[in-house]
């Protein structure tokens, strides 16, 4: 309206009727204030590495929250594309990076369903044994880890103190105490050093009573239980939709576990070993089914040890290794969950595509679903629980 | 004015404000040094299967001073959206409320600072000044971790506040008395069922009370298991997110500067403060009082950093659970109890 025209006659009881129901649609704008957007992430201490978490929260109540990965993706896909298979298992010893020698086996197993060769039993069987090796040092940092998620500090300084045993072994027999590369087409690069396998019983044993100090210490802790159990929990029906796998899994009551049933040639069905499962699916039942598994690991290398066959650890393969071409899919229980490579090969030096799966990015999908409701304190408890590496979310 | 009667000279108000001014000075300082490396370096690390700083000085004794030294040397970061003037006195008045602390903590027969009617009342009040600076501190950093941490801090303080200042008044109803002095004498001349000769060291009829005090004091100092306002693996380190240089260290030194003052809070309340049986009076018992307050401190805060140490951190609701519904009513009943037994017996 302009200030020339003439104004009509005002009506003052009723402006000021507007105008007080005006200020009070003000006010309560004003007073519905919108939920806080916290960045978790991509540089905090509870994502050991570089995951980024966006919560909404309310108070401390999180109503929305989604993970974004891919801040540590180095392409490993398409870098396969231009390695031959020899060199590739360079690459992937860097995705899981605690487990690395687990993350060779299903892709060297794969180039040799394809090559239609096979390892000689010795062989087969060091594999295994570094594989729950690998297991072992993966999921004994995460027995302590959990620990300073949760603020008990002391704790992981027994993983690291423990794990040093079995890296040493894995660098004595590899040569590498991280990244071994030790897994070949049709074999292994060596064989077992002298005196090892006495050395890998004691290193078991004190694995062992790692897991118990742990059962004692930080487990049985009234506290460590209270902020753990009922804590994310994860029916067995949403974990089997979001594709989680692993221990994740297992802890919501699902018995699967590929070591034992897939076909693989690797020696596990030698050995007597139980899968631990725990039906509560919440973070303390995570926690537990790793612990066992840690000593259900153990077990597997004592009898390995035991029973290993002499012989050769190379079958005869050609210098140039060159794969006809086929498809394959190759999966294993790898410490994180299912771990697998579908390889397309074109009858060239290196594979012509590659497909990595790994347990980590499906077992963090879940996160939006399962941190609605939850407080910032229960956040980094999950995040802790479900066990992620950051190389294997980001390939 | 003010006599100082172990040296027997008498000297005027302002010479024994600068002498006592400089006292505190210097012990909080080198309180917080000592508690840091003997607990948070070393017996830390010793728990946890390492070794610890062990290349400065003579077992890595020098590792405090090179830390204060890194920290003085930083560039002192003000945060672009900060409001700088609440933001650069935060520490400050922090660090001010753990240097009044003590005022009244007696360290001897004639060794006070300032022997307060109601010492500890005044050592609770200033105590809780701590929570405006760290308010402060988190308000001015424009940073959502370190608000989180402070309204955390802020909740904590207050919950715990309680229980600190209950568990006191169990003491104050035997001792007869608010001033520290008095309350170490009250222990060292007491007699528990009919036998004087070690005194009555409150810890004896008070066990209850020390407990609380103990639990109520880690959670002032927001150690863990209640470190949820500086919780590392959440709030990356609470309040104090976006501190760096002195002002960062004024933090340190306030937390361990309370530890220390706390320390010597509950020492003094439960654990006879700088009596021990045959302590000669005089400029001995001055002499000597020091040594046997800091000795029982050791111990209290070994206590403390022992927890600290070993238990997992609670979540907020269950932090708040523990205060109203176990500490309060246990404090409470503690203080029925005492308060009966005082006017029976």
């Amino acid at each position: 309206m302009s200030l020339t025209s003439n104004p009509a006659p005002v009506d003052w009881q009723k402006a000021s009727y507007v105008a007080a129901q005006a200020a009070d649609a003000r006010v309560n704008v004003e007073l519905e204030t919108e939920g806080m957007i916290l960045n978790i992430g991509p540089q905090h201490p509870a994502t050991h590495g570089t995951l980024r978490v966006v919560v909404r929260l309310d108070g401390e109540e999180v109503v929305w929250a989604e993970p974004i990965c891919g801040y540590m993706h180095r392409g490993y896909e398409k870098l396969t594309e231009v390695r031959t298979y020899p060199q590739v298992t360079t690459l992937i010893n860097r995705i899981d990076w605690l487990g690395s020698f687990a993350n060779e086996v299903p892709f060297i197993l794969g180039a040799e369903q394809l090559m239609g060769i096979e390892a000689p039993p010795r062989a087969q069987w060091i594999r295994t044994i570094f594989f729950e090796m690998a297991r072992i040092a993966n999921l004994t940092l995460f027995l302590g880890d959990m620990g300073v998620q949760l603020g008990a500090l002391t704790p992981v300084f027994y993983a690291f103190r423990d794990r040093e045993y079995v890296l040493n072994l894995i660098e004595s027999a590899t040569g590498g105490r991280f990244h071994p590369n030790y897994d070949r087409i049709g074999g292994l690069k060596d064989d077992l050093p002298r005196g090892w396998i006495d050395e890998c019983q004691g290193a078991m044993r004190k694995v062992r009573s790692f897991c118990d100090e742990l059962e004692d210490l930080l487990m049985g802790n009234e506290i460590f239980q209270a902020r753990t159990r009922g804590i994310g929990v994860i029916p067995a029906a949403i974990g089997l939709d979001y594709g989680m796998s692993g221990a994740n899994i297992r802890a919501s009551g699902i018995d699967w576990d590929l070591r034992r049933d897939s076909e693989s040639p690797l020696a596990w069905k030698e050995v007597d070993w139980k899968v631990w499962t725990h039906p509560d699916g919440d973070s303390f039942a995570r926690y537990w089914v790793r612990l066992q598994e840690v000593r259900e690991a153990t077990s597997i290398v004592d009898q390995l040890l035991e029973g290993l066959p002499a012989g050769p650890i190379m079958s005869k393969v050609p210098k140039i290794i060159k794969v006809p071409a086929g498809e394959v899919w190759c999966h294993t229980e790898n410490p994180l969950g299912e771990m697998g490579y579908y390889i397309v090969s074109q009858g060239g030096l290196g594979p012509f595509r590659c497909k990595i799966r790994s347990a980590s990015f499906n077992n963090v999908s879940i996160l939006s679903w399962l941190l609605k409701g939850v407080y910032v304190p229960d956040v980094i408890t999950i995040l802790a629980s479900l066990y992620f590496i950051l190389g294997d979310i980001d390939r | 004015m003010t006599a100082l009667p172990l040296l027997a000279i008498e000297l005027s108000y302002w010479q024994a404000t600068a002498i006592k001014l400089g006292a505190v000075m210097t012990v909080i300082p080198l309180g917080s040094l000592v508690l840091v490396y003997v607990f948070l370096f070393k017996m830390m690390s010793h728990m946890q299967s390492r070794l610890g700083p062990m290349e400065a000085g003579p077992h890595g004794t020098l590792q405090v001073l090179a830390e204060a030294g890194k920290f003085l040397q930083k560039e002192d970061i003000f945060p672009a959206r900060a409001d700088r003037a609440v933001f650069g006195l935060a520490p400050v008045v922090v660090i001010v409320s753990t240097f009044m602390l003590y005022a009244v903590i007696p360290a001897g027969p004639d060794l006070i600072v300032e022997d307060l009617d109601v010492g500890v009342f005044f050592a609770l009040a200033v105590g809780s000044i701590s929570v405006i600076g760290i308010l402060m501190a988190g308000w001015s950093s424009a940073s959502k971790y370190s608000l989180l941490g402070a309204l955390r801090s802020a909740g904590q303080l207050i919950a715990y506040e309680l229980p600190l200042v209950l568990a006191v008044v169990g003491v104050v109803i035997q001792a007869g008395t608010m001033s520290l002095q008095g309350i170490v004498h009250a222990q060292a001349d007491g007699e528990i069922f009919g036998f004087g000769l070690i005194g009555n060291p409150f810890i004896l009829t008070q066990f209850i009370g020390f407990v609380i005090f103990l639990i109520a004091a880690q959670a002032e100092l927001t150690q863990t298991p209640f470190d949820m306002p500086v919780a590392e693996s959440e709030l990356v380190a609470g309040y104090m997110t976006e501190y760096s240089g002195f002002r960062f260290l004024f933090f340190f030194i306030a937390e361990f500067g309370s530890a220390f003052a706390l320390s010597g809070i509950a020492a003094t309340l439960f654990l006879g403060g700088w009596y021990v049986p045959f302590l000669p009076d005089g400029l001995l018992g001055n002499l000597a009082g020091p040594a046997v307050l800091g000795a029982k401190i050791m111990f209290v805060a070994f206590l403390i950093f022992w927890m600290r140490f070993t238990f997992p951190r609670f979540r907020e609701d269950q932090l708040q659970a523990i205060a109203w519904k176990f500490l309060i009513p246990a404090s409470l009943a503690n203080i029925v109890v005492t308060g009966i037994l005082k006017v029976v017996m």
